[in-house]
């Protein structure tokens, strides 16, 4: 069965006409988000294996060219997840309150909790004593504070790169680090078991979201009403609240490196593209995966505009735009949010908070059409 | 109106079949559904469920909303550091951010322990220390610091140990509670004051907290009227005091003694007090003469947060989202609902207030809320007294807490802890901890069936 639509789908050849063709209730809709849901972290935790391989080259034999093979996984990896982070914000496998969102994606962090910084030789974790161990890592994760981050993407990020001192490049941490520099080997132990935790909470999502289980992808389509809820909450959260918000308001605001999203490897422009991709993603119920199979569906999107076609072609527009809008935001992101209210960096960020603003209010009058008052957008 | 009175006798009925020969339901407005009013309530019930700002903000109001709330919930760091926005930590110090005590902006808890043995040192759970006279220690100031920035040495550590008391319910089911006894170990300056009364206070969750401010005074004086009238040994008093915003003397709202008038005031105080943050308010760092290591620590600028972004935060504090009700209309709620009139629990967890005109936020004016408290401080007896009087407080008064989003602290911060320092387990822990000006209420509880306890607690559970 399963096969067999994807054999339709991976056609290409369905144009939206005949898309609509297709039987849209809610039970399709959430049937479809389910399919992507999974292609989505099969994907992801695909990628971040692939990665997983580079890095343990690099530890097996440092050197700047498989250092930067192991970067450039990590940037490819996050290519994968920042589209999933479209299925958070209603405590689904992913960030219910035994979920593992925190040990994954968890920032900002506050560096010398973890290694060394400038000024400080012997800070960290890695420099102390302390046993590097699964559990002992996750206990220490977000002890004390949300920034006490250990464990994640922006651990290994901030392992692979260190930190950002420069001005017009990424972290400049020396290969050295992991072979004649102090604690190297503590540091590459490190950075072995953070990739290993980040790849097993992986696939415990994944494994959530995989086709004919017993597991929360079954109860999520069963869901009816409440599942389509949890959906427009995602998007409108990951919209206002967390992308537009926390990720590039407050950068916009504060001016400070800081407060960008991938601070270490600058590539937090990437990070916003990829978090507006998803959301479209999921309210067109489209997922290019990828070896390039195209999954389409039942959506959102047709859902709505059955009730009202022109509320749900406002919300496509603004999504699109949203993705236009960040894919024009310039490298490195610490650099375009600096200056006076008008510099052009400064305009191209604020186009992409203000296009996301404008389509979480879409987004909540989509939701009305649907029945869902009072829609949760995080802000 | 007449439709109204036609759902009521409906749910009446319903009760009679439900609860054959109990007390009868209470009665239930659509309004209470929204016990922050319709622009102060968010749907969320899960772990986020305290996070969420008012709906209605303005676009402005959100952004700074947002900023708020990244400076409410980041660590902020020892300067000097590369994080400029966020430097300045201690030099004494209990968290580094507010969100470390106020985690997911929700209710704080004791320390962990396991086999009867503190497993570390309180987060949450700070302890205000005084000298008769309402003075600060001479050596460690009016709060115990027990963290410090390196080349700062801790003022001490908290050592709690907790006594079981046991008793029971007039049906014979035993119940245990535990009473905390609070230390002062390692004690880096030297001794304390041979007279040190020390209060243990815990961070409560942070919803509505612009609503209450919202509340006119003069609704809060008519509490302590209207319980003086009714005659039943309730007699709620206004704490005031001075205001830093304000320059002036004002009712006292907020914190466990009611010993801060505005939200503005007790962030700014909690910046230097807890995290060893200075602002235009509080320009200076809060070192004691004697403690020369922290005096000569570097400091994160002056002040260290600028007031923009204390503003930020104050607002971030104003507008977190009350929780709209669950099953407010079941039968179990609406039987606990009465249980807790008849128990005369609504005297100072006054249920319901209109707000008035609010300058900072105008769209929490005229909105009908459901806090369930009154603001007032009450004699709760003996065994809840820390014995240390703050402002108009005398050392055996506490102010009524609200009860909105009880139910879910649960679910958002993973524990039960309730009172001013966390002793209670679960929510009849609470009730059964309560003496002096309650006490009939407790006498009340203590009669109740198993039955009518559960329905209690459901309803409690629901707001």
């Amino acid at each position: 069965m399963k096969k067999l639509l994807f054999a339709l789908f991976s056609a290409g050849l369905i144009a939206s006409s005949a898309v609509q063709a297709v039987d849209i209730t809610p039970q399709t809709v959430l049937s479809q988000y389910g399919s992507l849901v999974s292609a989505g972290y099969q994907d992801s935790l695909a990628s971040a294996r692939d990665m997983q391989s580079k890095i343990n080259a690099f530890l097996a034999n440092p050197s700047p060219e498989t250092q930067q093979a192991a970067q450039a996984a990590w940037r490819e990896a996050r290519e994968w997840y920042g589209q999933t982070e479209a299925f958070r914000f209603y405590g689904g496998p992913i960030d219910s309150d035994t979920g593992p969102e925190g040990f994954m994606n968890a920032w900002p962090l506050d560096e010398a909790y973890i290694d060394y910084v400038k000024g400080k030789p012997k800070a960290g974790i890695i420099n102390s004593k302390t046993p590097i161990t699964e559990a002992k890592l996750r206990s220490l994760n977000e002890r004390g504070g949300e920034e006490n981050i250990a464990t994640g993407w922006h651990a290994i990020e901030f392992l692979l790169w260190g930190q950002d001192l420069s001005r017009d490049s990424a972290g400049q941490r020396p290969f050295s680090d992991y072979s004649s520099a102090p604690n190297a080997k503590r540091r590459a132990e490190y950075l072995k078991l953070v990739t290993q935790m980040l790849i097993n909470d992986l696939a415990s999502v994944e494994k959530e979201w995989q086709a004919g289980q017993r597991n929360y992808r079954a109860q999520f389509e069963q869901g009816g009403q409440d599942s389509i809820k949890k959906i427009f909450t995602s998007l409108g959260t990951l919209s206002r609240g967390e992308l537009a918000g926390e990720r590039i308001e407050v950068a916009l605001d504060t001016q400070n490196q800081e407060d960008e999203h991938s601070c270490f490897s600058d590539n937090t422009h990437r990070d916003i593209v990829v978090n507006a991709k998803g959301i479209q993603n999921v309210w067109e119920g489209r997922f290019v995966r990828r070896n390039g199979e195209v999954l389409e569906g039942a959506s959102l999107k047709a859902l709505v505009a059955q009730k009202n076609a022109s509320v749900a072609d406002a919300v496509s527009a603004n999504m699109l735009s949203t993705v236009q809008a960040a894919e024009a935001i310039e490298a490195p992101f610490d650099r375009e949010i600096v200056g006076k209210k008008d510099a052009a960096g400064r305009k191209r960020v604020q186009a992409v908070v203000e296009s996301l603003k404008n389509q979480t209010k879409e987004l909540v009058n989509a939701a009305k059409e649907l029945g869902i008052k009072r829609l949760n957008t995080g802000v | 109106m007449h439709s109204k009175l036609a759902l009521a006798a409906i749910v009446l009925a319903g009760s009679v079949l439900a609860y054959e020969g109990q007390a009868l339901l209470a009665q239930y407005a659509p309004s209470e559904e929204l016990p922050g009013g319709e622009v102060g309530t968010t749907d969320d019930h899960g772990k986020n469920a305290f996070s969420l700002p008012y709906p209605g903000l303005s676009d402005q109001q959100k952004t700074d909303f947002v900023v708020g709330n990244s400076f409410f919930k980041k660590a902020w760091v020892e300067a000097p550091s590369s994080t400029k926005a966020r430097d300045g930590l201690g030099p004494h110090f209990v968290a580094q951010s507010c969100g470390a005590c106020h985690t997911l902006d929700g209710r704080g808890a004791p320390p962990d322990f396991s086999n009867g043995i503190q497993q570390e040192q309180p987060m949450a759970l700070l302890i205000r220390l005084s000298i008769p006279g309402q003075k600060p220690d001479p050596v460690y100031g009016g709060q115990l610091n027990n963290r410090a920035i390196p080349h700062v040495k801790p003022e001490g550590q908290v050592q709690i140990k907790y006594e079981t008391i046991t008793s029971q319910f007039a049906d014979g089911t035993k119940y245990e509670l535990l009473k905390p006894h609070y230390r002062i170990s390692d004690l880096a300056y030297g001794p304390m004051h041979k007279d040190i009364m020390l209060s243990p206070r815990i961070a409560p969750q942070m919803i509505g907290l612009g609503l209450l401010e919202a509340i006119p005074e003069a609704k809060i004086l008519a509490n302590a009227a209207k319980q003086k009238a009714d005659n039943k040994g309730i007699n709620g008093e206004p704490n005031y005091v001075y205001d830093a915003f304000a320059k002036k003397e004002l009712i006292g709202r907020f914190g466990w003694k009611a010993n801060v008038a505005s939200i503005g005031h007790q962030s700014a105080g909690a910046f230097l007090g807890d995290i060893g943050i200075t602002s235009s308010i509080n320009p200076h760092e809060d070192c004691m003469p004697a403690q020369t290591d922290c005096k000569k620590a570097p400091s994160g600028g002056k002040p260290e947060i600028d007031d923009k972004t204390l503003k930020q935060v104050i607002l971030y504090s104003q507008t977190l989202a009350v929780p709209t009700r669950r099953d407010a209309d079941s039968p179990a709620v609406l039987h606990g609902k009465q249980i807790f009139k008849d128990a005369n629990c609504v005297s100072c967890h006054t249920p319901s207030y209109k707000t008035g005109e609010f300058k900072a936020i105008p769209q929490l004016a005229n909105q009908t809320i459901y806090p369930y408290t009154d603001l007032l401080l009450h004699d709760m007896g003996e065994s809840l007294a820390d014995g240390r009087p703050d402002g108009r407080a005398n050392g055996r008064q506490w102010k009524t807490p609200p009860l909105w989003g009880l139910g879910l602290v649960h679910t958002v911060n993973g524990h039960t802890r309730f009172l001013h320092d966390g002793r209670a387990r679960n929510l009849m822990e609470a009730v059964l901890w309560h003496g002096g000006e309650a006490e009939a209420s407790k006498q009340y509880v203590l009669k109740l069936t198993a039955q009518d306890r559960e329905n209690l607690l459901t309803f409690l559970n629901s707001l």
